[in-house]
């Protein structure tokens, strides 16, 4: 990456936990969120690489959700900053972190019922400057949903809504992409075709931040792991090392190491 | 879509057609069009088939249609239930007559024209400002619309002493504010002053059926798209990047200016307007008419809000000295619940798609229709 940009722009590099590096696109620095007495993300630090997919995992109340919330603005920290592309965007709106680049889909599937599988991609497409129709039939194919176009998307499988909300997502050409729990209550078959999309989207350079607990499908696609536990970033590594970590193991996997 | 096999005219025609259908419309096929343009044919002809009077309180219908619309178009398209459109309404109505009264040239009564509009219009968007970026959701919003047209009744209703007064027009409390001018455009000599039964009749439909078409277009549009997906699902839309509520604000802001424009309609029809417009009986009628015709149709809220409207006139005369005038309103209330349970996308869209069986009767053999109606069997 070119380091010719003005030092005002750059002033605050986001600091990453791994190492200062360069290639972060999103950055959290000293993120934290209390809710009352809880607080339900401490201190967190971490990032997402240029074009990398990184799993979030850890158990349940660890603060994954309110970390998407927070880096999305639909929740706003107690302290700390998030940053986007050396972009600080804390103090943005939510609709302004979608325009600069990125895109999420919650955990339960929010499809647009009575409107079809077609108008469905619409919506989100619309407001990019990308050609309408070329970039649907290209979507449609890419979520295999093609033959379902004129079908209102609320007669869906659970399967179909998750790709077709995915494909939604996608249509924004993201530079980063958020998903909670992908593949939850996913066949083996619907979860492996999710595995496929989202390794075909992170081929032509679209990077992931993953909330998930299957750790089969976290093994499928995943490059980098964080583990979170109590809000605080617990281990961050390649799936090899977090798998053979004994605390994560006691933690989380609920093996008795 | 092959070109060669289309004159240029066809052509042209077609893609003129194709910005006033899609699927946030009913009515996108040849028939409906045909259908379309003789009901206008016959509203045209109506002065000359039956007398002054009928002509007089159909023109009262006209002006009630836009008020329909507006609450059509906010609460249809974008899933905001107002309950008080008829604010917006009585507030130009009055603005009109103060502004006409007190300039009572051609002129003056041409700007008392745009400026009652701007008026209704711009208190829509500051009321539409503080809630929607307020946050305020759902049946707050009706809540909070249907006060505000309470609060302006209470207000108007108290108006009675000769202190409330602007200019030379006074508000008149209960009795309402009387006097206010004809609807004229135009200055000078050169002015068309719709004085009489029918012309104010024409200028009424011609303004109704332009402003129909320009809402097709613009529901049609990508913008009607987004429309439509706040009111699916609000959250999901602003995760697209999406200002939510600065979308309902323009949405908030086009319904006011349509009811502000009915409300001028409706005061100059009369020459007077008066606080009942902001009581809780009139304030639920555009709900009625738009429940009953659909609230995802144009068209069905015009229909719906003409017949109603025809009805109450015919009730309020008694029916064979059986029914008094007293049953009038319940039997519209009657007739909501009847549509609600029967039918709970409304008249209209029951219609269209008993309609569309019919064609698809009689068109089994043919070739299949073309793109555009397609389209539409999803709505």
């Amino acid at each position: 990456m070119s380091e010719t940009s003005d030092p005002d722009v750059r002033v605050k590099p986001a600091v990453a936990a791994t190492g200062g590096d360069q290639d972060a696109v999103l950055a959290t620095e000293q993120l934290t969120k209390r809710f009352g007495g809880l607080t339900a993300v401490d201190s967190v630090d971490f990032t997402v690489e240029e074009g990398e997919i990184r799993c979030l995992i850890g158990p349940n109340g660890a603060g994954k959700s309110t970390l998407l919330e927070l880096i999305i603005g639909q929740l706003s920290p107690t302290a700390g900053d998030v940053y986007f592309d050396g972009q600080k965007l804390t103090d943005l709106d939510s609709h302004e972190r979608i325009d600069a680049g990125i895109s999420v889909k919650f955990q339960s599937p929010h499809v647009y019922e009575d409107l079809t599988v077609a108008q469905n991609i619409q919506v989100p497409l619309q407001r990019t400057d990308r050609d309408v129709e070329a970039v649907r039939a290209q979507t449609l194919e890419q979520v295999s949903l093609v033959e379902q176009a004129d079908v209102p998307a609320g007669d869906l499988s659970h399967g179909q809504q998750q790709r077709l909300e995915i494909g939604m997502a996608t249509t924004l050409d993201p530079t980063l992409m958020l998903l909670d729990e992908p593949v939850a209550g996913m066949s083996v078959e619907e979860t492996a075709e999710v595995a496929e999309l989202i390794k075909s989207l992170n081929n032509d350079g679209m990077a992931f931040l993953v909330v998930e607990h299957d750790m089969d499908f976290v093994r499928e696609i995943s490059q980098q792991v964080t583990v979170l536990n109590q809000g605080s970033v617990f281990r961050q590594g390649s799936i090899e090392e977090i798998e053979t970590d004994e605390d994560v193991r006691r933690i989380y996997l609920g093996e008795n190491a | 879509m092959s070109t060669d096999s289309k004159s240029d005219v066809a052509l042209s025609a077609s893609r003129i057609r194709g910005f006033f259908e899609g699927p946030n419309t009913i009515g996108n096929s040849t028939p409906f069009w045909i259908v379309f343009a003789v009901a206008v044919a016959g509203l045209a002809a109506y002065p000359q088939l039956t007398d002054p009077f009928t002509i007089r309180l159909t023109t009262r219908y006209l002006a009630l249609a836009f008020l329909a619309l507006s609450l059509c178009f906010v609460w249809g398209y974008c899933g905001v239930l107002s309950f008080g459109q008829v604010a917006f309404f009585g507030v130009a109505a009055y603005t009109f007559g103060a502004i006409g009264i007190n300039f009572s040239s051609a002129a003056g009564v041409t700007a008392a024209l745009f400026g009652a509009i701007v008026v209704g219009t711009a208190f829509a968007a500051l009321l539409g400002y503080f809630m929607f970026y307020g946050g305020v959701r759902d049946v707050y919003v009706t809540i909070i619309t249907l006060v505000v047209a309470l609060v302006l009744h209470t207000f108007t209703a108290q108006t009675a002493g000769s202190q409330w007064a602007i200019g030379e027009a006074r508000l008149g409390g209960f009795d309402g504010m009387t006097g206010i001018p004809d609807l004229t455009l135009g200055f000078g000599s050169t002015a068309i002053v719709f004085d009489e039964v029918t012309t104010l009749y024409y200028a009424l439909l011609v303004s109704l059926v332009a402003t129909y078409l320009g809402l097709r277009v613009l529901v049609n549009s990508r913008f009607g798209m987004t429309m439509v997906a706040v009111r699916e699902d609000e959250t999901r839309t602003a995760t697209f990047g999406y200002n939510v509520p600065f979308i309902k604000l323009v949405v908030f802001t086009i319904g006011g200016a349509l009811a502000a424009a009915g409300g001028v309609f409706y005061a100059s029809w009369g020459n007077y307007i008066d606080p009942s417009r902001f009581a809780i009986a009139f304030a639920a009628l555009p709900v009625v008419w738009v429940s009953v015709g659909g609230r995802e149709s144009l068209l069905g809220a015009i229909g719906a809000t003409l017949l109603i409207e025809r009805m109450r006139t015919g009730l309020s005369d008694g029916v064979g000295g059986v029914i008094g005038s007293e049953w009038a309103l319940v039997i519209v209330g009657g007739l909501l619940l009847f549509v609600i349970l029967v039918m709970p996308a409304g008249v209209a869209p029951y219609l269209d798609r008993a309609g569309k069986r019919i064609l698809d009767r009689f068109s089994d053999d043919s070739t299949p229709s073309s793109p555009t109606e397609e389209v539409v069997n999803d709505d």
